[in-house]
């Protein structure tokens, strides 16, 4: 089965000679869809730089990134912004809604770049917005919205769609750990739905949402976790009496 | 977790028979602390004793309905507001292996955070699952959860600062260890 996103062997240098960074070196990574894997590191591990490479904002010094099969380098760089429109949605710290708009004319802007009608881009947009419980403040503009529902909207918008792959970048922001434990039962249900998830956080907790947390260090994937057993080898512990 | 005090709680609001203790309490501490009905009968015989409960009758201990005492509605609100041990002498378990592996030639100490790391992460996925599955109403449960949960976070924390602090040092070989001389042993002690 094709992957709904693959790194195989990906490198990127920045600079060269004594300036030379080494940002990733030889990461594998393959994410299937329904699957939502968190990538941890330190600062400058690389993690940030794999998810933008992950999601065609940056191209890869050397190896391969294939998104539903498809190698970002074949295609041509108008291709390539069409499967960012189109397959891939992207959740970022700072929401990075554009104030002028409404929720809903946030979330349906992707769909209207890529020539959907206003009217069938409007309800798919209504749809992403119900999924994520914020329907009712669809033509409200980002600064009447409280912290969580403008994230709430920003998955939305990430979601809208036939999107196969979502990629966030330390989405719970500055939201508090109830908040933010919210945002993470949202990404985990779209990828329950179908979709693949990427997120990069140093946060253990939000990490730990994940089917599988991948650590970074120095730009090398050092560790992965083994997928959990079940939870009730934990809870029925009877030193607990 | 203290027995005694949660069945004083569950007294709190009004008398009730031992079975229905046993059930009140597993329910409402997420159902992580499973409690036979011989140790709740046992529990109120003991807070009988100390003036804490009181029945309302001599026969069978199923048929007798217990309720909270003045004296026990005090040492219930004394223990509540009692702050437990926090402050465990530093002989944790993880910071011995730490501080041992230090001494090791040849040893990746980074490798040896990594493993504890990953492993206090599965330990939090699962948690995090129970969290996930659970229903959205089940707020002890939620609450049993993320206890466990900010406390691996803490020891995730600890082994991320002990990586940073381990990357800064100025390496020392355990041979340079060795031949140094005897130092009058440092002790930590913090007081509450």
């Amino acid at each position: 089965m094709t992957s709904a996103l693959e790194l195989r062997q990906v490198s990127k240098v920045y600079g060269s000679g004594p300036t030379e960074v080494h940002a990733l070196r030889a990461v594998d990574l393959s994410v299937e869809r329904e699957e939502l894997v968190a990538v941890m590191g330190p600062s400058g591990s690389g993690k940030s730089t794999l998810l933008t490479i992950a999601g065609s904002l940056e191209e890869a010094s050397i190896g391969q990134v294939l998104v539903d099969g498809v190698d970002l380098a074949s295609v041509s760089r108008a291709d390539q912004a069409r499967m960012r429109r189109r397959s891939i949605g992207y959740v970022f710290q700072d929401f990075n809604l554009l104030p002028g708009l409404t929720a809903v004319e946030n979330v349906t802007l992707p769909l209207e770049l890529d020539g959907v009608r206003a009217k069938t881009a409007r309800a798919s947009g209504l749809k992403a917005l119900e999924a994520l419980d914020v329907a009712e403040r669809a033509d409200r503009y980002p600064d009447e919205l409280s912290g969580g529902e403008r994230q709430r909207v920003a998955i939305a918008r990430a979601i809208v769609g036939e999107r196969g792959l979502l990629l966030a970048d330390e989405p719970t922001g500055a939201l508090d750990s109830v908040n933010g434990e919210a945002v993470m039962r949202l990404l985990r249900s779209a990828t329950q739905r179908g979709v693949a998830g990427v997120v990069v956080t140093h946060e253990a907790q939000l990490a730990s949402w994940a089917d599988r947390v991948v650590f970074l260090r120095d730009g090398q994937v050092v560790d992965q976790t083994v997928a959990p057993s079940g939870p009730d080898s934990l809870l029925a512990a009877s030193d607990r009496r | 977790m203290s027995v005694p005090h949660a069945l004083l709680a569950l007294l709190s609001e009004g008398p009730k028979y031992g079975l229905r203790l046993q059930n009140e309490f597993e329910s409402r501490t997420g159902e992580v602390w499973p409690l036979n009905v011989g140790q709740v009968y046992t529990t109120l015989q003991r807070l009988e004793r100390d003036g804490l409960v009181e029945t309302d009758g001599d026969g069978e201990r199923s048929q007798k309905r217990y309720r909270i005492t003045s004296a026990g509605a005090r040492e219930l609100a004394g223990w509540l507001r009692t702050p437990p041990e926090l402050v465990p002498p530093p002989r944790d378990e993880l910071v011995i292996k730490v501080l041992v592996a230090l001494q090791i030639p040849g040893i990746d100490i980074h490798q040896i955070l990594q493993v504890h790391r990953r492993h206090a992460i599965e330990v939090m996925q699962r948690y995090t699952r129970i969290k996930a599955d659970a229903a959205r109403d089940d707020v002890p449960l939620a609450l049993v959860a993320d206890a466990e949960l900010f406390r691996l976070e803490a020891i995730v924390r600890w082994l991320d600062a002990a990586d940073v602090r381990l990357k800064q040092r100025t390496p020392v070989t355990p041979a340079e260890v060795a031949d140094a001389p005897l130092e009058p042993t440092r002790t930590m002690e913090v007081t509450q």
